[in-house]
């Protein structure tokens, strides 16, 4: 039997037109990956990394092309559909935290395990806060909490309802070195204890290189892979 | 989510954002809404309730049963049983005697406890001072009318015959709550004990009489006997309603609930505006919350449940409040206004709490709602990119609620079809016009950039390049000084309108039955006394028997009003002109040529009672022949002006060869009553009638009405504060940015204040000129079509309304903004909070 990819794009192109005409964003962007597989998706800024992310995700919708999760089809659902696709199985970690502000530590963690309708979101909440080191930190709004925290705890937000799959946007664009590296090490190291699927964009060489497969845009065409990720662009060509 | 968990979050949310402080603006307009709802419904309901009870006083009670016979069922011991007040009166007319001189009196027997709304007041010489009494007359005396004395050259401690019964004139009968009616029309009041009455023998099987009970007390007992007493009265019993009183009172009566309609909803309009502002900005700052739960996997529905639980709690919140504060706002008031007026209010039923409580909710729902709903439509990838926004909402969605919601309010606020229509007419091509004019405005700013300084520039760049925003905050300041330039306006120059309608010297006395050779020298002698000259009046009594030749009868009608008029006299008059005081609605007065020709003139309200319209016909018997005259014209008659006025008036020619009396009225003061008094002495059929205490009521109502409105004016000046702040709080995001980025590149505090207050003074003014100008247009209109009282521009409202919104919104506006100011740019530029 054959296995199916976690995450397959087909195809992906983007293109947005502006005053100046049509603008190519991503084009013809094709490849696999595999159950528990990382990639970081690295290149430039403008050349489509965050573009493609979005559309991995399915906040967003491409031009041509198609992805499937787990092999449903992202572009048959409608913005409800690929919400519900997101619930329970998606986690993210975004450059700038995106906590809500308004939720406390716990509260932020416990959201998308009650939107996934967990039986008992409390206690899985302050498992996965404990498991980053927040626990003293449960009460506190995100305003109240440092850089490095905030991230923690949207580390631990993204791994609560331990997802299949993992996004994570340039998660150490907004800390200082050594912060970065220890939010770094927890998101590898959960990463690996749930056996997530983890894409992850960065500009950073180093964290790239820790990640099992990558993937090198410009302009919106993949320039180069290495790793196991399945391209298919040139075959296709 | 379960509905437990989007509670639990609702509630989550509502305490953060109140904490943050994102929702309390908008709370407080909703409190200032409600509050002032509250308050006015409160009041209003207090005052109509009080005026109610002065209009009671035309009953001398709160409900009357008539009927021509005894009554078939104890009505007396129904109401006693419910706690009420009850008495009887019998009504009927009779041959009074005085020696060998006979008159046709309407004779009134009155038992204890009469009257029990208002006072009896009697007099002892005739004109001469009256005073109040809670006496009715003792058995085997009578107080009567002047003109029963004048009548029988009579005077105060003589002897009356009535049927078999000698009385004593013990009292002259001044006024008398319930004489009601048409006085015109009826002979003078003998005023008797109703243990009297079967001594005189008048009243044999068949006598035709009216027999009252009155009852009085708790409004709900009062509502439960009517309800109960209205499926079992008999064909010849009836409930008489308190509203058909006098025309005068009547009419001053719904003039105030329309002033006090119309201020009532000038508070919930303009606080409707800051409701839709502070919502508008709610919404804004919850783009990325929405965007992030999207991205969690949060379905629209779920955004849209969680957004609107919390708007829910805010509008229980902001009703409750607010209604609190209604009651606290009214005793105030009422407390103030016992003082002034000395008279004492009823307790304010429930309903007004229930206003307030719909009230807040209608107002979230119609201008809240709309934006914070748009928050489902954040696409989610604005969490990678920020400058995504959520599709704009579509106009006719966000208009239409608001829209509905207002129709709806004002519909609730001021039940009167009319001024709803004139309102909300007036309101959206109010708001059209006001859109058009601030976007040509804005525009024509643009080349003044380049020829001010450099604070002016900031000023007028911002203006110009956030167009829309800067239309935006044009037409909602602009609506919020519109309302409180017109409302200044309606109070000042409406009320003063209404009192100057009835002048300190209207007239207090009609003089009626004046005869054919009596009128000029009548009238050379209160020429003499007034200085002015007369108006007279002809007379001529008829009674309606066909309208386009098909009989008419009492019983071909089923409203009460219709059934009196038609059983009535009619006093047909004369005139070439149309009087000052009257108003054509329909078809057109006569020229002289026409002079002579079968045509009629109606009163509005009495052709609307008779189902009569152009064209109509009427047959009226007129001493035995008969005359029939085409209605060629219709007009409203401003009744609270005191003139003689008719119902029907003919074209001069017509009535000739028919028996005519004469009327007029008269100011006399006080100090020239006696000179008046000589004057009926030399013309012993002229009838005097005294209205002065009549006048004092409807001045006494127009005073509480002006009360009513300054109290209502303090909530209006306060929701327009907060809708200056709301539009100044919408855009402090946006401004707080800019600011850092200025001072980031050098411009000092003092440079950046500069502009902000260029900038406020331009658009504060700019809305004041569009407001004012607004403003003298809907003056016009609601004093031509809704109050009906003649237009006098005010020159100082240009001034007022562009003064006022320059620094009205400059203060506000530089307060409002000194935070973004003083918080460090690199706070801001970061985003955090």
């Amino acid at each position: 039997m054959q296995k199916i990819p976690v995450i397959e794009a087909r195809h992906l192109s983007k293109h947005v037109s502006s005053t100046e005409g049509g603008l190519t964003i991503l084009d013809n962007i094709s490849f696999q990956m595999e159950a528990g597989s990382s990639l970081a998706v690295v290149g430039a800024s403008g050349s489509g990394k965050s573009t493609l992310l979005g559309l991995l995700a399915g906040l967003d919708i491409p031009t041509d092309g198609r992805v499937l999760l787990d092999g449903v089809d992202l572009s048959a659902l409608d913005e409800d559909g690929r919400a519900r696709q997101r619930a329970g199985r998606v986690g993210f970690v975004f450059q700038s935290f995106q906590l809500l502000p308004s939720l406390t530590a716990l509260e932020n963690v416990m959201l998308p395990l009650e939107l996934a309708g967990s039986s008992n979101p409390r206690e899985a909440a302050l498992q996965v806060l404990d498991r980053v080191g927040l626990s003293s930190r449960l009460q506190h709004y995100p305003s109240q909490l440092s850089g490095g925290e905030q991230q923690r705890c949207a580390i631990a937000r993204a791994f609560a309802i331990e997802p299949r799959i993992l996004f994570a946007d340039e998660p150490t664009g907004n800390l200082d070195q050594r912060t970065g590296a220890r939010v770094i090490e927890l998101l590898l190291q959960l990463n690996q204890e749930l056996n997530t699927t983890l894409v992850l964009v960065t500009h950073d060489p180093a964290l790239a290189e820790r990640c099992d497969a990558q993937l090198e845009l410009d302009a919106g065409c993949i320039v180069d892979h290495r790793g196991p990720v399945v391209v298919m662009q040139e075959a296709e060509q | 989510m379960s509905p437990l968990q989007l509670i639990r979050y609702s509630f989550t949310m509502l305490r953060r954002d109140w904490r943050a402080g994102e929702l309390r603006l908008l709370a407080l307009a909703l409190v200032i809404a409600v509050t002032s709802v509250t308050s006015v419904g409160f009041f209003t309901n207090r005052i109509e309730r009080g005026m109610a009870l002065q209009a009671a006083e035309l009953l001398a009670g709160d409900l009357v049963v008539s009927s021509s016979k005894p009554m078939a069922s104890d009505y007396r011991s129904d109401a006693e049983a419910l706690r009420l007040l009850t008495t009887e009166t019998l009504a009927f007319r009779s041959m009074a005697v005085a020696g060998d001189l006979l008159q046709l009196v309407e004779v009134k027997a009155v038992s204890a406890g009469y009257p029990l709304r208002g006072t009896l007041r009697i007099a002892d010489t005739i004109l001469g001072a009256d005073e109040p009494t809670a006496d009715i007359p003792e058995p085997g005396t009578v107080w009567v009318d002047q003109r029963v004395l004048q009548a029988f050259q009579l005077e105060v401690g003589d002897k009356l015959d009535l049927g078999a019964l000698s009385l004593e004139i013990s009292h002259i009968l001044a006024y008398e709550p319930d004489r009601g009616g048409d006085f015109f029309n009826v002979g003078p009041r003998v005023m008797m004990n109703r243990v009297d009455v079967a001594a005189t023998e008048l009243l044999g099987l068949g006598s035709r009489a009216e027999y009252r009970l009155l009852v009085a007390g708790d409004d709900e007992a009062v509502a439960i006997l009517r309800k109960d007493l209205k499926g079992r009265l008999l064909s010849d019993e009836k409930i008489i309603d308190i509203k058909e009183g006098r025309p005068e009172v009547r009419m001053a009566l719904e003039r105030a609930s329309s002033f006090l309609g119309l201020a009532a909803l000038i508070s919930v309009l303009l606080a409707g505006v800051a409701i839709a502002m502070t919502a508008r900005r709610h919404a804004q700052r919850h783009f990325d919350t929405s965007a992030i739960m999207r991205c969690l996997g949060a379905q629209q529905n779920t955004i849209l449940r969680l957004y609107l639980l919390e708007l829910l709690w805010v509008a229980l919140l902001g009703g409750i409040a607010g209604s609190l504060l209604g009651i606290v706002g009214q005793e105030g008031l009422a407390r103030l206004m016992d003082r002034l007026v000395l008279a004492t209010l009823p307790a304010p039923s429930w309903e007004p709490a229930v206003l307030g409580l719909v009230t807040g909710l209608i107002a979230v729902m119609g201008f809240a709602v709309p934006p914070v709903a748009g928050l489902v439509q954040v696409p989610p990838l604005r969490v990678l990119r920020r400058d995504m926004a959520p599709r704009p909402i579509s106009k006719s969605l966000l208009y239409g609620a608001a829209a509905a919601a207002m129709v709806l309010l004002v519909a609730w606020q001021v039940r009167d079809t009319e001024l709803l229509i004139y309102v909300v007419g007036g309101a959206v091509a109010t708001s059209v016009l006001l859109v058009l004019a601030a976007w040509s405005l804005v525009w024509a700013l643009g080349p003044l950039r380049s020829r001010v300084g450099i604070s002016w520039r900031f000023g007028l760049a911002n203006i110009v390049r956030y167009r829309y925003d800067s239309v935006a905050q044009v037409v909602s300041l602009g609506l919020g000084i519109l309302v409180l330039l017109l409302l200044t306006l309606v109070r000042t120059d409406l009320l003063a309108n209404w009192k100057a309608s009835l002048p300190e010297d209207a007239p207090n006395h009609f003089l009626i039955n004046i005869q054919s050779d009596q009128v000029q020298g009548i009238n050379a002698q209160l020429n003499a006394i007034t200085q002015d000259p007369l108006q007279i009046y002809p007379m001529v009594r008829a009674r309606l028997v066909a309208v386009n030749d098909r009989p008419v009868s009492a019983s071909d009608y089923d409203n009460p009003r219709s059934q009196r008029l038609v059983t009535r006299e009619f006093n047909l008059s004369w005139s070439a002109s149309i009087q000052a005081d009257n108003d054509t609605v329909d078809g057109r007065w006569w020229d002289e040529d026409e002079h002579g020709q079968q045509v009629l003139s109606i009163e509005q309200s009495m052709a609307q009672a008779l189902g009569l319209a152009l064209g109509d016909v009427m047959t009226f018997n007129i001493n035995g022949s008969q005359l029939s005259v085409k209605i060629n014209h219709v007009r409203t008659v401003q009744w609270d002006s005191f003139n003689v006025n008719f119902f029907t008036v003919l074209p001069p020619g017509v009535l000739d060869g028919f028996p005519a009396s004469w009327i007029t009225s008269v100011h006399i003061p006080m100090q020239k009553r006696s000179e008046l008094a000589a004057v009926i002495r030399d013309y012993p059929n002229v009838t005097v009638i005294d209205v002065d205490a009549l006048m004092s009521r409807v001045r006494a109502i127009m005073d509480r009405v002006n009360t009513a409105v300054e109290f209502v004016f303090l909530f209006t000046l306060l929701a327009g504060v907060v809708v200056l702040y709301a539009v100044i709080q919408t855009q402090q995001d946006a401004r707080g940015q800019h600011h850092a980025l200025l001072r980031t590149l050098g411009a000092s505090r003092r440079q950046i204040m500069r502009g902000l207050i260029s900038e406020f003074l331009v658009l504060g003014g700019l809305a004041g000129l569009l407001a004012s100008v607004a403003a003298t247009g809907l003056h016009w209109a609601l004093a031509e079509y809704v109050f009906k009282l003649s237009f006098s521009p005010s020159p100082w409202i240009g001034l007022m309304g562009i003064a006022s919104g320059a620094l009205g919104v400059a203060l506000f506006g530089s307060l409002g903004a000194r935070k973004s100011i003083d918080t460090p740019p690199i706070q801001t530029l970061r985003g955090i909070n």
